[in-house]
């Protein structure tokens, strides 16, 4: 069969909606009758509501209703509510105040009469694990099997830690495999550094406005979720339902990185409050709210040792991290351990990690979560290696990266597939890393320019869903059902080309249905850790090799003949009996019934998949089936940066002057598309890099960088008018369509090829911490001393 | 002063800092988090000193459109939740962002800081005015997004649309960084600057072919 839709840039079927002002967000839905909701946010980061008084508030005309903790489910431990007595951050939702008017519910909020109990709060991890040091919960600053305890070092470590050395302090996470230490012995050179990594806010672009209504007994939830099918059955988890007695509505989703993957907690606050008043409910997030509760990556504290042969390949790590849990836990040590080890292959590596809780928001992944943090913090170390051995940049990562044979991690994980050194060979190429040797500290005036590398890995891929699609007898066309979410990145779309092809078919005969759940939702992956490209083209292949048998059959038994002789190409399915169209089929599969028009379902399917297609049962002919494809070892994507900086050594201003990002992810199925994913996404990583970090008032425990503006993504004038991107392009073997994930690797590809960058441009001065921003770069080129210590988090 | 004075001083001479002194001027809680949605007859709107609507007409779109307006009431607000043009995006409400843009006379604004009684008698577009409403036909920009499969989320997009739009009228012929320059009110977190930058300049060039 011809490829004629893998591997084209086809604009996805939003797009017009996109761009008339069509496509609906969740805060573009409208009820009839619709009142709006205001939350009143913790103005501490720690503290216990003694007493509220609302009754004035509650008397102000227009008002319709409170909710309060009482009101929603609470857990115990680290566990968030969608409302709280005890808030664990400033920022926190206490309580909710529902009006005719937005104004009016505002104004509510500011006659309730609040009293809270402020408790003991820490805001830097460090500081938690002092002796005597505070904890985020009264119940202690670790949480596991089901209960509280205190973590805490000694006197002994925290010395060793002032004396800058690795403290040999109890961990919570540590593996270790080979033999570290005779590894180090054998070592020619040895780099043993003190890393900081600063926490960042998510923002995306479209805040967490959710709106809800109930009908007889329904859910009708509007909600700003990365996934759908999944969201809806968080949804149902939180408000103890039956899913099959909601109706989610998530067409579109302005951004979300992590921060939104089965929606939100927040989600809820509208469902609970309909729920409790009677009237559908919009909640409006603010962009300041949407600061403390739109989530953040978390930050590192960090000791890295790493050893290295004189031949540059580096044969030991030992890495201690210390990340900041915020309120609620995170777990982004995990994956820094393992991309560490799989990125630079020591064959002995000891890991430990403690994740503590502080009172700061809540963390969340963030697109190549503990994998970009960890390769910005690395890369420059690499670096600082092949100087001190004096082999090129480039070539350390050759050394180092891995080949097919790769095994790494605490159980010795295999991948499908990887070509990392080929997408630096692509990288240098068309960056001409040779060439722009010669730049490499060149001052012009005031400005002296860095070059840079950054080599990032991250999972890209799952397998076993679902997909369900049917062909329909009124338009003869592919209805493909996802129920994978439309977060932006195209996939909602081209996740359904295989199943095109495979049918013989054009792409204007397929429809993509999506958005909402009443219409039918397979069992699908989350819209997270980049799985959804691999794991749907693979769910939706499986669909449409089950489509074409049926299609066949149908046809054999209809006109005669083997079923296995009949081809389809356009619609049309053509053999020995003569020919039929799809739409001809799809009537002739409903005569028929069974598992022709989804009567009867496979047995292997997901339950969550059975209501959907009960629901399409007997519409058209129906493709279902799970991925059974199967394989073995990690899925993982690569992208090489490299980058062209500027640094202007009487500002501490860096401009980045020329960026290009090589991927390796497989068979590209759209390259417009999967251009954007890496660009945008390095892009990313350079505000994480340059720009983006919380700053907090130790004193008090609240932040002062809280908008777009103190927060600081990148803009379009932070970034080259021109950059490129390429693709190594080799089939991942595991899957028949030989597509990976890209949405995680370019983060810290972008990152890291700025740190590696900058710190050229300071002769090889690794600043060993993020962001990088001018008063930093400044004071180290001045010789003076840092306004903050080594190891502190929450800096300007 | 009434509250018609102090919308027509605004009117006479716009800056952010007159918005701010004429939301606070009307007596509106000029907080982060308040918000106006004031529906005619609700009581409870006509209990804060000066929130009475007045019913006006904009131009919106080529179209007159009479509605009820507060005075402290921003065009952002007034085109989502009473006209029902849900194309212009509210990302940050403050000026930080540019999914709010709109054009009034042609000229790209945050609707998010502009009071809606300082568009009276100038004319208001919108992303959902820049379709041929008889036709279908998508304006210059879109067709150039179109073609070159613009955006990610989207959420940004109507602004960026709308910057572009005032970008091709101001300089139809620029360079990319020239356009990096007149779309750089718009942020975009998917961060797609490089294909939104090739769309501005297929809007261009499709501008200049005209």
């Amino acid at each position: 069969m011809a490829e004629k839709l893998i591997g084209t840039d086809i604009a996805p079927p939003d797009l017009i909606a996109k761009i008339t002002g069509r496509a609906k967000y969740s805060e573009d839905f409208r009820a009839d009758n619709m009142a709006f909701a205001k939350i009143l946010a913790s103005p501490m980061p720690h503290a216990r509501v003694r007493r509220v008084d609302a009754s004035r508030a509650l008397a102000l005309p227009g008002v319709l209703g409170i909710l309060r903790a009482e009101d929603v489910p609470q857990r115990d431990g680290p566990r968030e509510a969608v409302l709280t007595d005890e808030p664990h951050y400033e920022g926190e939702p206490i309580l909710a105040i529902a009006a005719e008017t937005e104004q009016i519910a505002a104004a509510a909020i500011e006659l309730i009469d609040i009293d809270f109990e402020p408790l003991p709060f820490v805001i830097d991890p460090l500081e938690s694990l002092r002796p005597g040091g505070p904890n985020a919960y009264s119940g202690g600053n670790l949480f596991s099997d089901d209960a509280w305890s205190e973590i805490k070092w000694t006197a002994e470590d925290f010395a060793e830690i002032d004396a800058g050395r690795m403290p040999n302090a109890e961990a919570v996470v540590e593996w270790s495999k080979g033999d570290v230490s005779a590894a180090f012995a054998a070592s020619d050179l040895i780099l043993d550094e003190v890393i900081v990594h600063q926490s960042l806010s998510h923002h995306p672009m479209e805040p967490r406005s959710n709106m809800a209504y109930w009908e007889n007994g329904k859910l009708f939830a509007h909600v700003s979720t990365q996934s759908a099918q999944r969201t809806k059955y968080a949804m149902a988890g939180m408000l103890d339902m039956d899913p099959e007695d909601i109706v989610l509505v998530a067409e579109y989703c302005g951004g979300g990185f992590g921060s939104k993957i089965s929606g939100s907690t927040i989600m809820a606050l509208p469902a609970f409050f309909s729920r409790k008043i009677n009237r559908p409910i919009m909640h409006r997030v603010t962009r300041a709210e949407e600061n403390y509760i739109g989530r953040a990556r978390p930050g590192f504290q960090s000791w890295l040792k790493m050893g290295f042969l004189s031949s540059g390949k580096c044969n030991a790590i030992d890495l201690y991290l210390v990340e900041e849990a915020g309120a609620y836990g995170s777990g982004d040590n995990g994956t820094a351990g393992m991309v560490a080890d799989l990125t630079y292959t020591p064959q002995n590596m000891r890991f430990r990690a403690v994740s503590i809780y502080t009172n700061t928001p809540p963390k969340a992944a963030q697109r190549g979560p503990g994998g970009a943090q960890i390769i910005s913090m690395m890369e420059p170390i690499l670096d600082k290696a092949g100087r001190e051995l004096g082999i090129d940049r480039l070539e350390m990562r050759m050394i180092n990266a891995p080949d097919a044979d790769v095994s790494f991690g605490p159980r010795d994980s295999q991948l499908t597939s990887v070509h990392a050194k080929e997408a630096l060979r692509m990288g240098a190429e068309m960056f001409d890393w040779a060439g722009k040797q010669s730049l490499s500290g060149q001052r012009v005036g005031s400005k002296v320019s860095g070059i840079g590398i950054g080599l990032s890995p991250y999972t890209a891929g799952s397998r076993g869903f679902d997909g369900l699609m049917l062909i329909s007898p009124e338009d003869g066309k592919l209805h493909v059902h996802q129920g994978i979410g439309n977060l932006g990145t195209h996939s909602i779309a081209d996740t359904a080309r295989p199943a095109a092809e495979i049918l013989g078919l054009n792409w204007d005969q397929v429809e993509i249905v999506w958005g909402n759940s009443s219409r039918g939702m397979p069992r699908s992956s989350v819209q997270a850790g980049s799985q959804t490209t691999h794991a749907h083209t693979r769910a939706n292949h499986a669909a449409a090799m089950d489509a074409r048998r049926k299609i066949q059959e149908v046809a054999a038994r209809t006109l005669g003949g083997a079923a296995n002789a009949y081809r389809m190409d356009n619609g049309v399915v053509t053999g020995p009996g003569g020919r039929m169209t799809f739409a001809q089929i799809a009537a002739r599969a409903i005569e028929l019934g069974g598992e022709y028009d989804g009567h009867t379902l496979p047995d292997d399917i997901h339950e969550t998949t059975v209501p959907a297609a009960t629901g399409l049962a007997g519409k058209g002919l129906m493709g279902v089936a799970k991925d059974n494809y199967g394989g073995e070892g990690g899925i993982y994507s690569w992208v090489a940066g490299f980058a062209h900086v500027e640094l202007d050594v009487e500002t501490g201003v860096v401009e980045i002057k020329e960026y290009v990002g090589i991927t390796d992810c497989g068979t590209v199925i759209h390259p417009r598309s999967l251009g954007a994913q890496v660009l945008g996404g390095s892009i990313q990583g350079m505000g994480m890099a340059m720009t983006q970090r919380w700053v907090f008032d130790p004193q008090y425990g609240v932040p002062f960088a809280k908008r777009l503006y103190t927060a600081r993504p990148p803009g379009i004038l932070d970034v080259p008018p021109n950059m490129s991107w390429g693709a190594v392009g080799i089939a991942d073997p595991q899957s028949p369509v030989g597509a990976k994930g890209i949405g995680e690797p370019p983060v810290g590809a972008g990152a890291a090829a700025l740190t590696t960058a900058v710190a050229d441009a300071m002769g090889g001065k690794c600043l060993c911490r993020t962001p990088l921003t001018p008063d930093i770069i400044l004071a180290e080129l001045e010789g003076r001393t840092r306004a903050h210590g080594r190891l502190d988090m929450h800096v300007g | 002063m009434g509250d018609m004075d102090s919308v027509e001083l605004l009117e006479t001479k716009f800056s952010r800092r007159t918005f701010i002194k004429g939301v606070i001027a009307v007596g509106a809680t000029a907080t982060a988090t308040s918000q106006f949605l004031g529906r005619p007859g609700i009581a409870g709107a006509q209990t804060m000193a000066g929130s009475a609507a007045r019913l006006i007409t904009l131009r919106v779109n080529d179209q007159d459109r009479p509605v009820d307006v507060l005075p402290n009431e921003t065009l952002a607000m007034t085109l989502r939740y009473r006209l029902n043009l849900t194309g212009t995006k509210l990302g940050c409400d403050r000026a930080e962002c540019g999914a709010c843009t709109v054009l009034v006379d042609g000229v790209n604004q945050y609707s998010c800081s502009m009071l809606t009684h300082q568009v009276r008698g100038r004319a208001v577009t919108t992303i959902e005015g820049l379709q041929n409403p008889d036709t279908g036909e998508l304006s210059t920009v879109q067709q150039a997004v179109l073609e070159e499969g613009g955006f990610q989320c989207a959420f940004c997009a109507p602004g960026f649309i709308m910057s572009m739009t005032a970008m091709i009228d101001d300089n139809p012929n620029p360079t990319r960084e020239e356009a990096a320059h007149a779309l750089s009110g718009n942020l975009c977190r998917c961060c797609d600057y490089d294909k939104i930058l090739t769309c501005a300049m297929r809007a261009a060039e499709l501008a200049r072919s005209v």
